[in-house]
């Protein structure tokens, strides 16, 4: 069991104020972090040689509408070394921005992308924040939990008259 | 002196050989690529909220349209992760059946890849070979499930229905027979020439740039990378299974091609060591709460019926929690996020696409190399983009 939370413990030394709570749902272990050191915690993850945290599996984002703090952003990292997956969450209010991880994993490039695409979320320092899924231009971001999921078409692409 | 220009070119979104709508801008100095910024999203259909909207059962289906090459393989990824968040126990039986079910997809979704992909870079003969194959799988699939593209197979706590009478025996023909034709496709590509000319040194990605970048899948191994989610965490009673991990040394696009080859012998091992040892048994999970009752019950017991009638319409309630599973399906490590709020609907549906990010890596493979190897690399890493538009 000790190394399963092997990660998190080395965490709890590094970040003793960092770290919010640590949640064992079925065998998966959730850290939810403090949103200002998640690129250190992320950066650490990566380059410790017992953890080797190489692999940003995924990284989305969650609306909990109408709460507060609204968003939050979960990062699955995955430790060959250790064949284990660690996941992070922080908490965000509408209209904050969160530190890119893209220099660390250049998975988080499109990820993140995504994650503005569809919730909104800025990310400061990225190099290439535009829209992904949906066209330049778009109004609204469609995961939003009061983004309708039916309706009539209120954001048509331009079609310039010929 | 002559001015020194970039040449911006636009390739797709309707294009033969970006195997579906991508769109990819190319900045070219000559025939070299300098720049290549794919844009996506022209399949975009929002089945992550569609999801939020649905039963946990409702959202089977619309699975199978993610990645349509891998229908059983999508089915298996989310039904797992499902039964994790509820944390039930499946049958061995219907573990066996999804195993070979989703071998058999594997097969089918290589099969296309193969014959597309050379397709694409100028041979026209192995696509009616591959297809041939395909049409095998799909016939079996179409007897046991009753659909070809999107059977909708799996259950969560098991699977539709068991296998009809005298399909054993197709299968086995199959099994039998494949081996073969994978020499047949090889005699054509392997020691072929052109094609060697064609995919040798092309589309390179390292091992630490593959990581670094979130492959995942065949191109992950095609770099070296021995990992494989059946291999690092098991699913499905694939630990029963032998099977071995084949990988490459450069991780260009041939290294990646005999990747998939290898794999397909593997997939085809598998499919038949399930027949041989398929054991007897239920095929559903006996949970009342989730799994639907047995048809000729419903038609003749009134608590029968009635139970039927919730779990369809109400569906069922997984306790509050999140979990992530995810399934090694022909593209890569293909997850599932859930985040139930304790309600009957997923109240976060995450789909961890592997082409997604398999193709974010793409600028870092074909920038500096010709415009000519674009096409190689795009049907080595083998995109489909249903999975990545969603």
């Amino acid at each position: 069991m000790s190394d399963l939370y092997l990660a998190v413990n080395r965490l709890k030394e590094k970040f003793p104020d960092s770290i919010l709570e640590v949640v064992t749902f079925r065998g998966e272990i959730t850290a939810k972090v403090t949103k200002k050191d998640i690129y250190e915690i992320c950066q650490f993850l990566y380059s410790d040689p017992e953890l080797q945290y190489h692999m940003l599996t995924d990284l989305c984002g969650v609306d909990y509408f109408p709460e507060t703090p609204r968003f939050e952003i979960v990062y699955l990292l995955h430790s060959f070394k250790l064949n284990h997956r660690l996941r992070l969450k922080i908490r965000i209010n509408e209209g904050e921005s969160v530190s890119s991880v893209e220099s660390i994993w250049k998975a988080a490039n499109w990820l993140e992308r995504e994650v503005y695409d569809l919730f909104g979320i800025k990310f400061e320092n990225h190099p290439d924040l535009r829209r992904i899924l949906l066209w330049d231009g778009y109004e609204g971001h469609p995961l939003r939990k009061d983004f309708p999921v039916e309706g009539p078409d209120f954001d048509k692409p331009y079609v310039p008259e010929v | 002196m002559a001015e020194t220009r970039w040449m911006t070119i636009n390739m797709g979104p309707q294009h033969p050989a970006t195997h579906g709508v991508l769109r990819l801008v190319l900045e070219l100095d000559g025939e070299i690529i300098v720049k290549a910024i794919p844009h996506i999203g022209h399949l975009h259909r929002g089945v992550e909220k569609l999801a939020e909207n649905r039963t946990y059962h409702q959202v089977i289906p619309l699975t199978d349209r993610l990645d349509y090459t891998n229908a059983m393989g999508n089915n298996l990824a989310y039904v797992l992760a499902v039964e994790k968040l509820l944390g039930i126990e499946v049958p061995k039986r219907a573990q066996y059946l999804r195993v070979m079910m989703a071998e058999l997809q594997r097969i089918a979704a290589h099969l296309i890849w193969l014959g597309t992909h050379v397709l694409d870079i100028g041979a026209t003969t192995p696509i009616f070979y591959t297809f041939r194959e395909r049409e095998e799988v799909l016939r079996i699939f179409e007897e046991v499930a009753g659909g070809r593209l999107t059977p909708t197979y799996l259950r969560i706590g098991g699977v539709a229905k068991d296998l009809p009478e005298g399909i054993d025996e197709k299968i086995r023909d199959f099994v039998k027979v494949f081996p073969q034709r994978i020499n047949e496709y090889e005699t054509l590509l392997t020691q072929n020439i052109i094609w060697l000319k064609r995919t040798k040194e092309v589309g390179v990605i390292s091992k630490e740039d593959a990581i670094n970048w979130g492959v995942t899948g065949p191109t992950l191994r095609g770099s070296g990378v021995k990992w494989d989610v059946r291999k690092a965490f098991p699913y499905s009673s694939y630990d029963e299974f032998e099977f071995d991990i084949p990988v490459g040394t450069v991780g260009d696009v041939y290294d990646r091609y005999i990747v998939r080859l290898r794999e397909m012998e593997w997939s085809n091992s598998i499919v038949r060591q399930a027949l041989d040892r398929l054991p007897k048994g239920p095929i559903l999970a006996d949970d009342p709460r989730v799994v639907l009752p047995n048809k000729e019950m419903v038609l003749t017991d009134i608590a029968s019926l009635i139970r039927q009638f919730k779990i369809v319409s109400e569906g069922f309630k997984p306790p509050k929690g999140e979990v992530y599973a995810s399934v090694e399906a022909a593209k890569g490590e293909l997850g599932f996020y859930i985040i139930s709020d304790g309600s009957n609907r997923p109240f976060r549906l995450r789909i961890r696409p592997p082409s997604f990010l398999n193709l974010g890596a793409l600028p870092r493979m074909i920038e500096g190399s010709l415009i000519a190897d674009v096409i190689s690399t795009i049907g080595s890493i083998d995109i489909v983009l249903g999975e990545i538009d969603r």
